[in-house]
């Protein structure tokens, strides 16, 4: 199933990365305009991450995700006009209304959802690669967590249970070096999250973030390692967050310059854009084009979230009596 | 009804049941295998069915239950034993945050069984909370609390066969007792209280671990012309607030007993549900019967010190009767 680096592949790759850094600059404004109850966690910086990941899976394939999540639900193939009206939370929305920013999901797709607590969404990867496992559906369960997850307990849990049942699980630590404003290398007992997975007697790699083919490959491996038997994998993927950890974060924790250099030096968009021109894989006039499908995905998305109805009262209560809830 | 067997042997038989007849029906938890669990709740079952559905687990209350989250939103049907609620604590996001609302946040059903034992008994403050209220409290969560065999190995076939998490809390000192059970198919639906002595003068509500000590009181109240009836909730959510509703306004009195701390209880909330539903049918004050704001000593006479007891029943009911009767 992992894509080959055609020239097409990689300019739909790109295109996919445009698509959601577009719809993170869209969403991050549409929430400083008050569109967006509760604000936004942006992506923008660690498109590559999701696109490479995603781009390595099956379509059977589980992916969970954590508070940070729309390049996932993007990368995975979620509709950007269901994304944004769940942003919005209307009616037309992904969850309808009920789920928000935080609770994503598209079981059609094998997403089974963003988590609003730290090293969850691990977990239920985890869980759900055992179902796979006894049920013998080949498929592969991804579960994306932060920084901060390597240090909570429960993370560790996870890993080594994944281990024991040897579970096809890739879990994945987009590594953005701050968790809110807590510098990673401050917190890290023993300095490298991989040598703690390492410990659980993994294949761990630290991989570049920022770079797609690097990304993709990683996952790709470590997919084949899961369906072959041989249980799961650890990736850290060194990346960056461009914008604050939260719509309105300020930014104090770290320097303007700090930032510069990850945006000028190591954009995932900008090196897979000019390696793809280089090559002659894409013009200026294609690229042009790229982004002016983004931006007219993204804008639509906006009109689409605007312009959908609230959801009624009448659905607020949700009474999660005898039957479950009612959705 | 097959013959007796006791509460912990209901609840294997129920196990047994359901994962022969369904591949998904799963166990997780520590000392499964060999041990059967620390209340033999699943003994033999290892032999039977293997390492893979009787599931050994380290003791990662997180990742168990996670476990049975995610493979229940995966096709399967997990049971994950934590042997003591206690343990629990050590998962609360898994099963508050999770399991409970996943429903409601994603639209999947997660249908997840968590077993454990609850209630008081011996070994001191960490060993033996009751928190089935905690739970009742969280929306997405059932509650189960059997007191006999026979609603152990019903109840928990229909928590097999639902599509929701259920918490299925079963009363440490009940594992020896003995009783009937049903057959293959015969199921006791949630929400479904029951009356396990008919009364007309004061509707006494339990559950659990405290239905035997109600029915003690209530043999003793008898004794002395007082005729109570004697309600065993079996679940706690949902509530058959419509057998609690329709005894007292029969009755015109209510004591609730509860073996958890008062304050903040199974047992202010069926009092609250009481008044508000029965004002005016009421002859006396809803009373309630339930554990001191204590955590659970050691030693058998301080335990004895701090349970509802029989006389402390009794007392109750007393005293709602002769409330407004000076």
């Amino acid at each position: 199933m992992h894509d080959q680096e055609t020239p097409e592949a990689l300019v739909e790759w790109l295109a996919a990365m445009l698509l959601i850094r577009e719809f993170e600059e869209q969403a991050e404004r549409a929430s400083l305009r008050g569109k967006v109850p509760g604000g936004v966690h942006p992506a923008i910086g660690q498109e590559a991450v999701a696109v490479g990941a995603m781009r390595a899976l099956g379509p059977d394939d589980i992916v969970t995700g954590g508070h940070r999540p729309h390049h996932h639900a993007l990368a995975r193939g979620v509709d950007p006009a269901r994304l944004m009206a769940e942003l919005f939370g209307r009616e037309t929305g992904l969850g309808h209304g009920i789920a928000g920013s935080m609770h994503l999901s598209d079981f059609s797709r094998g997403y089974y959802g963003s988590n609003g607590i730290v090293g969850a969404s691990l977990g239920l990867a985890m869980g759900a690669a055992l179902g796979a496992s006894m049920r013998g559906t080949g498929q592969v369960a991804v579960g994306f967590v932060g920084d901060g997850a390597a240090n909570t307990g429960r993370t560790w849990e996870f890993v080594n249970m994944a281990v024991i049942w040897n579970l096809p699980l890739i879990a994945i630590c987009e590594n953005n070096l701050y968790a809110v404003e807590t510098f990673i290398d401050n917190v890290m007992g023993g300095k490298s999250m991989v040598r703690r997975a390492e410990g659980f007697g993994i294949p761990a790699f630290e991989v570049d973030g920022q770079d797609i083919h690097e990304v993709n490959r990683a996952v790709a491996t470590a997919r084949e390692r899961a369906l072959a038997g041989d249980g799961p994998t650890f990736l850290e993927m060194r990346t960056y967050r461009y914008h604050g950890h939260e719509t309105g974060d300020k930014g104090v924790y770290r320097t303007a310059d700090e930032v510069d250099r990850w945006r000028t030096e190591r954009d995932p968009i900008a090196r897979l854009a000019s390696s793809l021109q280089a090559s002659g894989d894409l013009s200026e006039q294609g690229l042009t084009e790229l982004q002016e499908q983004a931006v007219a995905r993204v804008a639509d998305a906006l009109a689409f979230a605007d312009e959908s109805p609230w959801p009624s009262a009448s659905t607020a209560p949700h009474p999660t009596d005898r039957e479950g809830s009612a959705r | 009804m097959s013959d007796e067997v006791t509460y912990s042997a209901a609840f294997r038989e129920a196990v047994r049941d359901e994962m022969a007849k369904d591949d998904t029906v799963f166990v997780i938890g520590t000392d499964l295998y060999h041990r059967g669990g620390h209340f033999a709740q699943v003994l033999g079952l290892g032999e039977e069915f293997g390492r893979d559905r009787i599931r050994d687990a380290p003791i990662s209350e997180a990742a168990m239950v996670a476990a049975g989250v995610g493979a229940a939103m995966n096709g399967m049907r997990p049971i994950v034993d934590l042997n003591f609620i206690d343990f629990a604590f050590g998962a609360m996001d898994e099963i508050v945050n999770q399991a409970a609302k996943i429903r409601f946040m994603l639209g999947r059903p997660v249908p997840l069984v968590i077993r454990a034992s609850s209630g008081i008994a011996l070994g001191g403050a960490q060993h033996n909370n009751s928190p089935e209220s905690w739970f009742a409290n969280v929306p997405g969560l059932r509650v189960a609390v059997p007191a006999t065999p026979y609603d152990v190995k019903g109840l928990m076939k229909t928590a097999l066969r639902g599509e929701d998490p259920t918490i299925f809390l079963m009363h440490k000192k009940l594992s020896a007792l003995r009783g009937p059970v049903g057959g293959l198919d015969d199921l006791v639906p949630f929400g479904s209280a029951v009356i396990r002595r008919p009364g007309d003068d004061c509707t006494l509500v339990c559950s659990g671990g405290t239905v035997a000590k109600t029915l003690e009181a209530a043999e003793s109240l008898a004794a002395s012309g007082v005729s109570a009836e004697v309600i065993d909730l079996r679940t706690l959510y949902p509530l058959d607030t419509e057998a609690i509703t329709t005894s007292v306004r029969r009755t015109g009195r209510a004591v609730v007993v509860d073996e958890a701390p008062g304050f903040s209880s199974i047992a202010a909330e069926i009092a609250a549900t009481i008044q508000e539903q029965c004002f005016e049918y009421l002859d006396g004050p809803v009373l309630r019967a339930t554990s001191t704001h204590s955590s659970i000593p050691y030693s058998p006479p301080l335990i004895d010190a701090i349970l509802p007891t029989v006389t402390g029943i009794v007392e109750r009911v007393r005293q709602t009767s002769e409330a407004f009767s000076a």
